[in-house]
């Protein structure tokens, strides 16, 4: 393989690049970035980076001398309109043409939005870094009155971050219980509680009617016709993997780029990585595999096939008014739910799931030892 | 100096977290004490809370791991080091120096 191109450049894109260079492959190095920014971290922009607490240099995911060391060509504020994998080669969107035997597909996923967003000033998503800063600019403007589209962890970091600010927020949800298919019912309970803890109305429930205001955001009608008046509103619904610009490229898509369990798409030439990558079904949105996975699957583009299918449990957390969640492993219905440690009103606490005498995920809010001991143990299964 | 705590109430394997001008870490390695700046290079999490292996740390939000003898990351995400701090037993309690009694690392 004499050149390989990865496409898109965040964390996923980064690591695989790390990767190609760290197993040993010498060719040409093309990474293709759609924001104009080096790769940076997203997790701190709902959390420090909106209080203002840190800036963007804070962000950078590598040093220049380490990106240098990579010895790639980086044409970043550029996006590809077209793969040919079977020619070996890509074309950008403005009409530029690349040789690459091997391509890396790192594109991510995009922020679903509400209808008439588009036409509304105020009305903001949180996935990138110019989303970061347009949020903040909105939010330090005087007192704006607060409205969260969406109880999931982003909606919930920027809620958390909003009240810090001493702003007043609602958050909307339309599940009853958000949280809930991941955490079961009673952890996703003690989660959410964090809100009223802190003084931001958790409206579950009910679903977003529809906007108002001309030109900019006024306030959210609610779906039974309440209305909510918003100077800012964050739209926190979930993502989209971005996969439109592959119609065409001959590569299966569903909820993603279909690959095996190695992040081998039907080409062995093509890989898939990070939020944007559905191995065997399953496609996953957390920082720890987009840092891990890539490995995994590059090792399998070098050698031309599917050799690895490293499967680390699932892992994530969220910080949330001083408080730490931290989550592991996969829980179904029906799982049993301990508490091995703390007291969850006290919001300090470690439970344990079990099935069948085993134990198959771990939760925990500001107890961050105990669990790293059982993270561990489950990623040894 | 700063009194840490009893020798007897940090047993092997434990750590401890104390405020000095910046959180600092104080680990009982198989009986050999060492003091790192508590908190992670790479992102903000509290390394007293990390697990212990052999003289590294891992950090308990991203498993970074810190070489307790030098403050050397060993593996990303984290990228710069951490400041490591004398410690020293005095009459069964012990001390961190502080890092002005360092001089010139």
């Amino acid at each position: 393989m004499r050149s390989v191109a990865v496409i898109g450049a965040a964390l996923a894109g980064l690591s695989a690049a790390r990767a190609l260079r760290d197993q040993g492959f010498q060719g040409r190095l093309t990474i293709i970035g759609a924001e104009s920014h080096r790769p940076y971290d997203r997790p701190p922009l709902s959390k420090n980076f909106l209080l203002g607490t840190i800036g963007p240099a804070d962000l950078a995911l590598a040093e220049e001398s380490e990106l240098a060391e990579l010895d790639a060509e980086w044409l970043l504020g550029q996006t590809v309109s077209h793969l040919s994998p079977g020619l070996g080669a890509l074309e950008l969107a403005d009409g530029r043409r690349l040789r690459c035997d091997g391509a890396v597909i790192a594109t991510g996923a995009t922020p679903r939005s509400l209808p008439g967003a588009e036409f509304l000033a105020g009305v903001h998503v949180l996935r990138t870094l110019d989303d970061a800063v347009a949020l903040r600019a909105d939010l330090v403007q005087g007192s704006p009155r607060v409205v969260v589209v969406g109880a999931g962890f982003i909606g919930a970091e920027v809620a958390a971050s909003c009240a810090a600010l001493g702003l007043h927020v609602t958050i909307v949800e339309a599940a009853p219980l958000p949280l809930a298919p991941v955490l079961g019912q009673e952890m996703a309970a003690h989660c959410l509680g964090l809100h009223a803890d802190h003084g931001v109305r958790l409206l579950c429930g009910v679903g977003v009617g529809g906007l108002l205001g001309q030109g900019r955001v006024t306030g959210v009608e609610l779906a039974d016709g309440r209305r909510l008046p918003a100077d800012v509103v964050v739209v926190g619904i979930g993502v989209r993997p971005s996969t439109g610009w592959l119609h065409g490229s001959g590569l299966p898509l569903d909820n993603g780029v279909s690959c095996d369990a190695g992040g081998v798409t039907r080409l062995p030439n093509v890989i898939a990585v990070g939020d944007v990558a559905n191995l065997a079904g399953r496609r996953v949105e957390h920082w720890t595999n987009a840092a891990e996975q890539p490995t995994v699957a590059v090792a399998n583009l070098l050698a031309g096939r599917t050799l690895h299918t490293g499967r680390s449990a699932p892992y994530f957390w969220s910080d949330q008014y001083g408080v730490r969640i931290q989550f592991a492993g996969h829980t179904r219905p029906g799982d049993e739910v301990r508490i091995a440690e703390g007291e969850p009103d006290s919001r300090s606490f470690l439970a344990v799931y079990e099935r069948e005498g085993r134990t198959v995920a771990a939760l925990a809010l500001n107890r961050a030892k105990p669990f790293t001991r059982i993270r561990r143990a489950l990623a040894a299964v | 100096m700063i009194a840490v705590c009893r020798l007897d109430e940090l047993p092997p394997g434990e750590a401890v977290r104390l405020l000095a001008d910046v959180p600092v870490a104080v680990f009982n390695v198989d009986g050999e004490l060492y003091a790192i700046d508590d908190t992670c290079s790479h992102q903000d999490a509290s390394l007293a809370e990390g697990y212990l292996e052999g003289c590294f740390v891992e950090c308990p939000l991203h498993a970074a791991s810190f070489d307790l003898r030098t403050g050397r990351p060993t593996c990303l995400p984290a990228k710069k080091p951490v400041r490591t701090h004398r410690v020293s037993v005095a009459d069964g309690v012990i001390y961190l120096h502080r890092p002005a009694e360092q001089g010139v690392a």
